[in-house]
């Protein structure tokens, strides 16, 4: 390997081509698919869809979106998924913050056997509880209910928010807690005034993922809900391309609508959702 | 509440609130902790007596204790293994696609290079999309006629003489299921490996270039093992995160051609919400939850996470 200044030039340059061409097939790759899914779309009449050659031909327009927002009940199924996410959202800040500053700021009997049940849980797959938890909601009377969604999802997503706030609230220097104690500060004061305004990148981290943890969340719904009118959003896509087998069209529209929401949430709060996500795996 | 509050400013200098059973901790654990204890640890022990037993749906007919005859069920049933070696498979595949290509991504992003951030933007996309929505896409993609898979193939490269059956059969099936897996899980790899990459110092590099090592030498004796920690937990959340696939294969497939693409959690759901044998199903959950758990132990014991922080 020469050290000649002119072919190190040319490596340099073939290295970060090379790194170019990477980087530009792996997006291709990544939102190609999304892109596609968009393009049909806005295809009318898609029934009869035969091949991507199609996609040049033919018209575009709204008409799914439509179709699939009022004829498909997709407006009814928005709402639910939008109040079931920000009613889990609301209490799963509240209340793991909650747990997750009594973990962090005291020490109390039994403190190691439950945060020794949040991180066991944390490993418990979502889907091994399906079977237990179907026999739970069947004697609470909360099968076909909306309720029954709230009441899981909050469940299901406090271990993680709890356990991504704790660490946080940890990072709080004990001193200022101790500070506002001497001052006279309840512990409810201290959790309030002081801890909850510091942890507020962290909150929204939490609130992020609990949002998006019940917005998205599929299996649990498609177990307990029948009724037409309480679906949430990810089951009525599935369903939606069950029932429409061919109309891709409206599927896509479906979906699209689905997603949109995700993907304004995650480029208003990039950093915190990226941070959130690197958290724990750097510990090296 | 009140009287802990008298106690701590009488003794202001004490470090840290006394360990009491009257410690305002509990005011503050309660409420989540009770529905934590209802909906998840609850279900978990649940989830055991329930495997123990045939199952009755039926509140007018007791369920009847069998002891480990689900788990005996499960030995004999070949439907079971082919799950668990589908399950395999995947992980077989996508754990190493989403390593080695994650880890390519973020080699290519670790520099600065015009338009990083949205390239990393885009990758990312995937894993935030949801897997109801995209397993759907990839339904559609991987279509025998009118698919963009075999449109590309066939009608563009050229490469296959006639549209495949892709989802039709146990192994073209299990690949299109693991494209997804690989496709959706990429960015997620990139993410930590390029916050791990940019935590190596730069002073290794600059050293082993003084020793006249080049970028190969330099990635395998400075950036692998410098990643090394990192790696790992990847890899075992990926080793988790593979076993615990079900949208994908539910959506795609459901299983099907035959059970040939079953995979232990569309299984367990078949049994128990399709043949309402709750107690089979719970076996098949408890099995694979003890695997789960035991690789999980494994990672946080790895990451020394015993009462330590995640942030």
């Amino acid at each position: 390997m020469t050290r000649t200044s002119p072919s190190k030039r040319r490596r340099q340059r073939l290295v970060l081509t090379t790194r170019f061409v990477v980087l530009s097939l792996a997006s291709l790759l990544s939102i190609g698919p999304l892109v596609y899914m968009a393009l049909i779309s806005f295809k009318e009449n898609a029934y009869s869809l035969t091949g991507p050659a199609d996609l040049t031909s033919g018209t575009y327009s709204l008409a799914n979106y439509a179709q699939a927002w009022t004829a498909g009940g997709l407006g009814v199924s928005f709402l639910n998924s939008l109040g079931v996410a920000l009613l889990t959202m609301v209490a799963v800040v509240l209340l793991g913050s909650m747990m997750a500053y009594a973990f962090a700021r005291f020490d109390f009997p039994g403190r190691r056997i439950a945060f020794a049940l949040i991180v066991f849980e944390l490993m418990v797959p979502a889907i091994m509880l399906v079977i237990p938890q179907f026999v739970l909601a069947k004697s609470l009377h909360l099968l076909d209910n909306r309720m029954g969604l709230l009441l899981i999802y909050i469940g299901t997503n406090l271990a993680f928010n709890t356990f991504l706030l704790y660490g946080f609230f940890r990072g709080i220097p004990a001193e200022l807690d101790e500070a506002m104690r001497i001052d006279g500060a309840g512990a409810w004061r201290r959790y309030w005034q002081l801890a909850l305004p510091l942890a507020r990148p962290a909150l929204a981290t939490a609130a992020i993922f609990s949002f998006l943890g019940s917005w998205d969340e599929y299996v649990w719904a498609m177990t307990i809900i029948t009724d037409p009118t309480k679906r949430t959003l990810p089951l009525a896509i599935a369903l939606f391309s069950g029932a429409h087998a061919t109309n891709w069209g409206l599927t896509f529209a479906a979906s699209v609508i689905a997603l949109v929401p995700v993907l304004v949430v995650f480029f208003l709060f990039q950093r915190q959702l990226v941070g959130g996500i690197t958290a724990g795996a750097l510990k090296s | 509440m009140l009287d802990t509050q008298v106690t701590a400013t009488r003794l202001p200098a004490r470090r840290r609130p006394r360990r009491s059973w009257r410690s305002p901790a509990y005011a503050f654990l309660l409420p989540g902790f009770a529905v934590f204890t209802l909906v998840m640890v609850y279900p978990t022990a649940q989830a055991l007596l329930i495997s123990l037993q045939r199952w009755s749906v039926s509140p007018y007919q007791p369920s009847k204790f069998i002891g480990l005859a689900n788990y005996a069920t499960a030995m004999r049933d070949p439907i079971f293994w082919r799950s668990l070696a589908n399950a395999g498979v995947y992980a077989g595949v996508t754990v190493p696609g989403q390593l080695i290509l994650g880890l390519l991504c973020a080699v290519a992003l670790k520099a600065a290079i015009p338009g990083r951030t949205a390239f990393r933007i885009m990758v990312y996309i995937p894993v935030i999309t949801s897997w109801v929505v995209v397993s759907i896409l990839f339904k559609y993609l991987f279509q025998t006629d009118g698919g963009l898979v075999n449109f590309l193939l066939h009608d563009v490269a050229a490469v296959v003489p006639a549209n495949i059956d892709w989802l039709n059969s146990r192994w073209l099936a299990m690949a299109a299921i693991c494209a997804l897996g690989v496709w959706k899980g990429v960015g997620w790899t990139m993410l930590i490996f390029l916050a791990a990459l940019q935590a190596v110092p730069d002073s290794l590099y600059e050293a082993a270039a003084v020793d006249g090592a080049g970028s190969a030498k330099q990635f395998w004796h400075v950036t692998l093992p410098s990643i090394r920690r990192t790696m790992v937990f990847v890899m075992i959340m990926l080793v988790i995160g593979a076993f615990n696939v079900f949208i994908s294969v539910s959506l795609m497939t459901d299983g099907g051609p035959a059970d040939q693409t079953q995979v232990p959690l569309t299984y367990l759901y078949r049994q128990a919400f399709d043949f309402l044998d709750f107690g089979y199903g719970s076996a098949i959950a408890f099995m694979l939850t003890a695997v789960i758990v035991a690789f999980s132990a494994l990672q946080f014991r790895f990451q020394g996470a015993d009462e330590e922080s995640a942030a």
